[in-house]
């Protein structure tokens, strides 16, 4: 997927413009959020199971090169194939050629954010092979040639007006706002395709190495569609996705699934083990277990920011942020929005390229209360800001902002020292006095990105320091 | 139930630079409220920042020299209390992160991390003081006054003090608590954050001064004097009559 992490400011400034973007934003705290909030008080061993899926998490991927050999080994007996694929492009190749190689038409895909990172819809594509989403959002977001804008609901930002005017110019279907209806022409839309494929494309939210299991998530039944109708299953997933066992499996379920729609259960959880054995009646023919590091290493290799590969992907995150509420997911410029995009889409992308993401977060801590795996989410935005200003871990990268620079080198000498800083006080209180009145600072042209949204109080003629000696007389 | 006279405690203030500069009026309520419960206060004019703002935008070997001070100024057993749930957590959970690469330093910052008490947390939990203040504030007879209350950021995410301002509030007597929606949600402020991001930090604002109105109080209560620069200033810019005040000094109203 192109990557236009660059451009956070001008996509935040879109979503903001958007009113029906904001509304649905905004829904998000009433929706998920607080559905999130209700299942898990609703869970009593709720905390315990955070800490149970946090300690799993930690110690897989301490050890993932052993789980990771173990789903090779025990996909390979279940009769699958494994492909471990260094980034993107050997990805894309791996699939792509496989599809040409077998005849493949028509690829149906269930929702996968790997693939998206991948850009794997364009390289069918090119290749002239016809890829259809079937999850609903992301078949919405592929007709409007848009990236999801949530990780757990892709068009989230789209009306029913909007989905309406959609399907009526992109399928000419007759514009309906009844739900149902443009749920039903989707099908319509969709069956077609799912008779039609050679190749099912899926994610996975868990792969579990004990037993050599692909796990979907959905509440379509896109997604089992897609593991039993054509002949050929592909699953592509990061590598971080690995649980030991199937009573991990469990723990995790729990928490993925209350924390992404406060379900207790979704409609659908599929559990694959390789292609169709002898006397199963559906199932594929063949099974391919794509495994794409695409940056995760890096992440792997610091310890400040490994604990980003312990994330499910349930978006509570993004529902608890009230930045992401406010600019929505696409002025995150790639794949994964929100907190734990701001952490992840820097590293896997280049530092460089995401310079405002870690920046563009009050440091409210919203997203690692809400995590299910106790991510700090807040620490690791501290540290990629540490390596944007003074880093030396991505040297290249640094964020050269020399009056900045300046500004806080100066504004630390001043503070280290109370004298220094009477004299500063003392110099602030003189180049107030043109803009100050009865207190307060309403507006000054050097702050104006301050006072465009708030007033300022003014320096007092004395500060708590010079006010203690009469306090301490009072005694 | 101490009384004044009872209670023999002395602890260590740190005003913290925001209230020093700009809000010297909550340190001195601060000390107020301190005093009629029996606190002897010291203040180490040494003291200045904790380098919160340099290191949360990732100058952090600006936040250093200002970390290391504070350790120094605060050396003895004495209870430290500091009238900021923010500053509070830049000691007690941050300064670990800012000295990851320096033990000695990490350890000192450990060894102070006890005894450092965010306001709300030495009244109601380090001194069990909440019955002490609803009994002063009811021989005090202060005007009735109804307020909401604004949880800041790092005071709950950070320090998980959740339900101290609550009880603290509840216990006066003429002062009504009505809450307000959403507020455990950011104001919107976050240091440089409300100028780097100057539009999207002035969006959450809005919708913080939204909530505050719905709630009809009088005035805002939170635990931080930045968040209530910010939410204050938003409340004046948009033409809201409602007081934004600091635990302290609504307390220190309420109690004489
Ligand atoms: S970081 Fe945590 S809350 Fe966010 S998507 Fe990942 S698991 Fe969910």
């Amino acid at each position: 997927m192109q990557v236009k992490t660059k451009q956070f400011n001008q996509g935040a400034a879109v979503a903001m413009r958007n009113p029906t973007i904001q509304k649905n934003l905004l829904d998000l705290y009433h929706g998920f959020h607080s559905a999130r909030l209700k299942a898990s008080a609703a869970t009593p061993d709720w905390e315990a199971l955070q800490d149970r899926a946090r300690a799993i998490k930690e110690h897989t991927v301490e050890n993932l090169d052993h789980y990771l050999a173990l789903i090779e080994e025990n996909v390979t007996k279940a009769g699958g194939k494994v492909y471990f694929a260094d980034d993107d492009v050997a990805a894309n190749k791996y699939v792509v050629d496989l599809a040409k190689a077998r005849g493949v038409k028509t690829v149906i895909k269930s929702k996968s954010m790997v693939s998206e990172e991948m850009g794997l819809n364009h390289h069918f594509e090119d290749a002239g092979i016809e890829s259809v989403e079937t999850d609903l959002g992301e078949y919405i977001i592929q007709l409007a040639g848009e990236t999801p804008f949530h990780i757990v609901a892709p068009a989230i930002h789209k009306s029913r007006q909007d989905v309406s005017q959609l399907f009526h110019e992109k399928l000419g279907s007759m514009p309906s706002e009844d739900i149902t209806e443009l749920g039903r022409e989707a099908r319509r839309q969709l069956r077609q395709k799912f008779i039609q494929a050679d190749m099912g494309i899926t994610g996975a939210n868990f792969i579990v190495a004990e037993t050599g299991t692909v796990v979907l998530v959905t509440n379509e039944g896109n997604g089992r569609m897609s593991t039993s109708m054509p002949k050929l299953h592909v699953a592509i997933t990061g590598m971080e996705k690995v649980v030991p066992s199937m009573d991990d499996l469990g723990t995790f379920l729990r928490l993925l699934i209350r924390s992404a729609t406060g379900q207790r259960l979704t409609s659908y959880v599929t559990a694959v083990t390789g292609p169709r054995r002898e006397h199963e009646v559906d199932g594929p023919e063949e099974f391919h277990l794509v495994i794409v590091d695409n940056g995760r290493s890096k992440l792997l290799a610091n310890p400040e920011l490994r604990e980003s590969l312990y994330c499910i992907r349930c978006g509570a995150c993004l529902n608890a942020c009230p930045v992401y509420r406010k600019v929505g997911g696409h002025a995150y410029g790639w794949v994964y929005p929100g907190p734990i995009g701001a952490i992840v889409s820097p590293v896997l992308t280049g530092i460089g390229n995401a310079k405002d993401l870690p920046f563009a977060s009050s440091l409210c801590g919203a997203c690692k209360e809400a995590c299910p795996v106790r991510i700090n989410i807040p620490r690791m935005l501290l540290v990629l800001r540490r390596e944007l200003t003074e880093g030396t871990t991505y040297p290249d990268q640094k964020r050269v902002s020399l009056f900045e620079r300046i500004a806080f080198r100066m504004w630390r000498i001043g503070f280290q020292n109370p004298a220094l800083l009477r004299i500063g006080t003392a110099v602030g209180r003189i180049a107030q006095i043109p803009f100050a009145r009865n207190g307060r600072i309403k507006n000054a042209p050097f702050l104006s990105k301050w006072t465009r949204y708030r007033t300022l109080p003014a320096l007092p003629k004395s500060s708590f320091r010079d006010r203690w000696r009469k306090l301490s007389n009072e005694k | 139930m101490a009384s004044p006279s009872e209670r023999k405690v002395n602890a260590e203030l740190f005003v913290t630079c925001i209230i020093d500069q700009i809000a010297p009026e909550v340190g001195e309520s601060t000390v107020r409220v301190l005093r009629r419960l029996g606190v002897d206060l010291d203040f180490p004019p040494e003291q200045t920042c904790c380098g919160q703002p340099a290191f949360n935008s990732g100058y952090w070997s600006e936040a250093k020299p200002l970390a290391r001070k504070f350790i120094e100024t605060f050396t003895g057993d004495k209870p430290v209390v500091i009238p900021s749930g923010s500053c509070a957590s830049m000691v007690r959970v941050f300064y670990q992160e800012l000295f990851h690469d320096e033990p000695l330093w990490a350890e000192r910052a450990a060894n102070l991390a006890p005894k450092v008490f965010e306001l709300s947390e030495f009244l109601a939990d380090e001194l069990n003081a909440v019955g002490q203040i609803g009994e002063i504030a009811s021989e005090a007879k202060a005007q009735k006054t109804s307020t909401t209350y604004h949880e800041t950021c790092h005071l709950r995410r950070e320090l998980g003090a959740t339900t101290q301002t609550r009880k603290l509030l509840k216990a006066l007597p003429n002062v009504t608590l009505t809450e307000m929606p959403q507020s455990e949600v950011c104001c919107g402020f976050g240091g440089t954050f409300a100028v780097k991001y100057s539009d999207i930090s002035g969006a959450m604002l809005s919708d913080k001064v939204n909530n505050i109105k719905a709630s009809a109080a009088e005035s805002v209560v939170a635990c931080d004097s930045s968040c209530l620069m910010h939410i204050g200033g938003g409340l004046e810019k948009q033409g809201v009559n409602v007081q934004p005040l600091h635990l302290a000094q609504i307390l220190d109203q309420a109690m004489s």
